[in-house]
């Protein structure tokens, strides 16, 4: 029977794309798995994997499992070594037209943006870009809502059903919206990398992992574009992501950009931390991009979080305002940033920030 | 050969957003500007052109009818033709109806062999970069998306495409589609002799019965919000946070306070 989109009854289980690069796969598809998890408990379906590459490593494939995957599809063959849209998207979407899964996960990575829309398309369903939260029942969703909006919960009325309830920034972060897919499946969802936590890996639930081999049908005629080089970029990127503290520098430090990113170095490293940016300070060229906190740039939810010199724009809160602790330091005594705080100090951020250093440093030699 | 160009005028973002009891965003309560990474397609559409003989570059939009001052700004860059698919029919429109609509009007236009349609990544209103991907899925044509630079030489199109630790450098058949960065290029303003000419250029609207008999779309129930597979389930504002321990002063005391706080908390 021709595969069909609308017939809802026929899809079971949550799917997870586990995207690898050289071989090593991405802690994105770990997060997800963590999360796809609860979903799967919720609807009380299995967890399955999804691992594309050439030479796939079978201790990887299993490893999954120790994430929270019940199952493991390997599709494993030379042609998807590397990410190509033609060869991913065919395969993928073959593997849904055969076992059909209620919903189908995807890291937002550049990648996973490439992806995801075009499997949706060849598939006709929805798909939910770049969401930070996921429910399938609605009184977790309504717990949820509790905590992060300003609707009066229990006097609002929802609609009832196991249907994926998909949330996402719109508007540039002005404004939340939970999107659902009710007449189509799989539901799919690009999922921004770092929102979702990595659970323990369980070392026993890795044992008992189920891989199921795929038959790959795929040949070089399937695949319209000529991958010539992978090139990665000289610099150590800054792994804003897994850091436990972050010290970012927004706008003020414009007066002396190179000053004010030293300050933030210096804060960080006695801190034990990396240096984020917000995006002016990146759009400006004082930063490079992997930096970058916020809507348009990485999810962060750090320890600590200090923001000098950040006012605090919708944009930017998107990023970091789910951080343990936010220290901000700004002139601005009525910058947006101070109502996201835990702690404030109005003033210099080319004062305040080596004043900070220096009190950390002697209250951490004191301690030692 | 052909550029077609999709852009998008968009609510800009960074300025007051008005949202509807529908959760849906009340466009018309707000300023708008051309898309940024449009812009940078455009751009690129432009810098071919410059360089290639007989290339001909067709801006399209979807959008209500104000939509005409921005693609009459693509005219004024240099653009050559516009299209504005215009329709009650095609509102509420989610990525899916959205790319089906798009595709629709871009197949009528027609896509021959050595053409190349130019999207931008993503719109600051919705950041879902899916419109792109999705035209060239319903299109048949192969996509490279994050394209920071592109290289075309006697119909050979080599491209640049962002990771976020580098970047692949691909070889891509024509006709595809490449959705463009701002890394991309710099946009051109518009010229005085742009704006002279900009409503002297081929300029057509197509509306719901223009585009009815593509396969793409063949029913009402096909486009707009009824034409989509997701729906807006709860939309909802974040709350304000109330404002934390704002310390006294600025001074080293200030800080030495704040650290002592941070010790006893088991922060640091």
């Amino acid at each position: 029977m021709a595969f069909n989109s609308k017939d809802t009854a026929a899809f079971k289980g949550v799917w997870v794309f586990c995207e690898q690069r050289d071989g090593v796969i991405l802690g994105t598809g770990y997060q997800l798995l963590s999360e796809g998890r609860k979903l799967a408990d919720d609807l009380g379906v299995e967890l399955c994997g999804v691992l594309l590459g050439s030479g796939v490593n079978e201790q990887f494939a299993k490893a999954l499992g120790g994430y929270g995957a019940d199952k493991v599809y390997v599709c494993d063959h030379p042609l998807l070594k590397d990410y190509t849209t033609d060869a991913y998207t065919k395969v993928l979407c073959d593997l849904v037209e055969e076992y059909k899964p209620e919903i189908f996960l995807i890291g937002a990575t550049n990648i996973g943006r490439d992806l995801g829309p075009r499997v949706a398309a060849r598939l006709h369903t929805g798909l939910t870009a770049d969401c930070t939260h996921l429910d399938i029942d609605v009184e977790k969703y309504k717990a949820f809502l509790k905590t992060t909006s300003t609707i009066d919960v229990d006097n609002t009325k929802f609609e009832d059903s196991k249907n994926l309830k998909m949330t996402r920034p719109a508007f540039g972060g002005h404004l939340m919206a939970t999107i659902v897919c009710p007449d189509y499946r799989p539901q799919m969802s690009t999922v921004r990398p770092g929102v979702m936590q990595t659970a323990p890996y369980n070392e026993e639930t890795a044992a008992r992992t189920q891989l199921v081999k795929i038959d790959v049908q795929l040949s070089e005629s399937d695949i319209h574009v000529d991958l010539i080089e992978i090139k990665k970029s000289a610099k150590k990127l800054v792994d804003l992501i897994g850091a436990d503290v972050v010290v970012a520098v927004g706008r003020g430090i414009s007066a002396n950009p190179k000053r004010g990113i030293e300050i933030a170095e210096e804060l960080a490293n006695v801190l034990g931390g990396v240096v984020g940016a917000s995006r002016a300070v990146v759009d400006a060229g004082l930063i490079s991009q992997d930096h970058q906190v916020g809507q348009t740039g990485k999810t962060v939810h750090p320890k600590i979080y200090v923001a000098l010199g950040i006012s605090g724009a919708i944009q930017h809160l998107a990023g970091m305002q789910d951080s343990e602790v936010i220290i901000s330091v700004n002139k601005n005594a009525s910058a947006p940033i101070f109502d996201a705080s835990t702690y404030g100090i109005v003033g210099d951020l080319f004062k305040v920030g080596p004043m900070l250093t220096e009190a950390i440093a002697k209250y951490k030699a004191a301690k030692a | 050969m052909k550029i077609i160009v999709c852009v998008k005028q968009v609510p800009d973002t960074s300025g007051v957003v008005a949202v509807k009891e529908d959760g849906t965003m009340d466009r018309a309560a707000m300023a708008t500007i051309s898309n940024p990474d449009d812009m940078n397609a455009l751009e690129a559409a432009l810098q071919i052109k410059e360089t290639n003989k007989d290339v001909k570059v067709v801006v399209v939009s979807m959008g209500p009818p104000p939509t005409e001052s921005m693609l009459r700004e693509c005219l004024a860059r240099g653009a050559d033709e516009a299209y504005l698919i215009s329709a009650r029919e095609f509102g509420g429109a989610d990525t899916w109806a959205t790319s089906s609509t798009i595709t629709a009007a871009i197949e009528k236009i027609g896509v021959e062999k050595d053409d190349i349609v130019l999207c931008g990544r993503q719109a600051i209103d919705g950041d879902t970069a899916q419109v792109g991907p999705q035209i060239a899925e319903k299109l048949g044509l192969p996509q490279v998306t994050y394209v920071t630079a592109i290289d075309y030489k006697d119909g050979k199109l080599t491209v640049r495409r962002a990771l976020e630790d580098g970047y692949m450098t691909i070889g891509v058949e024509t006709p595809c589609v490449l959705t463009c960065i701002k890394e991309l290029n710099e946009p051109r303003y518009m010229s005085v002799s742009g704006i002279m000419e900009c409503y002297a250029k081929p300029y057509t609207v197509w509306d719901f019965e223009a585009l009815k008999d593509s396969k793409w779309i063949s029913a009402v129930e096909n486009v707009g919000l009824r034409g989509s597979p997701t729906q807006v389930y709860k939309s909802f504002s974040p709350p304000v946070k109330g404002k934390g321990t704002m310390m006294e002063g600025a001074d080293k005391a200030a800080c030495e306070q704040l650290v002592s706080i941070l010790g006893e908390k088991h922060i640091i």
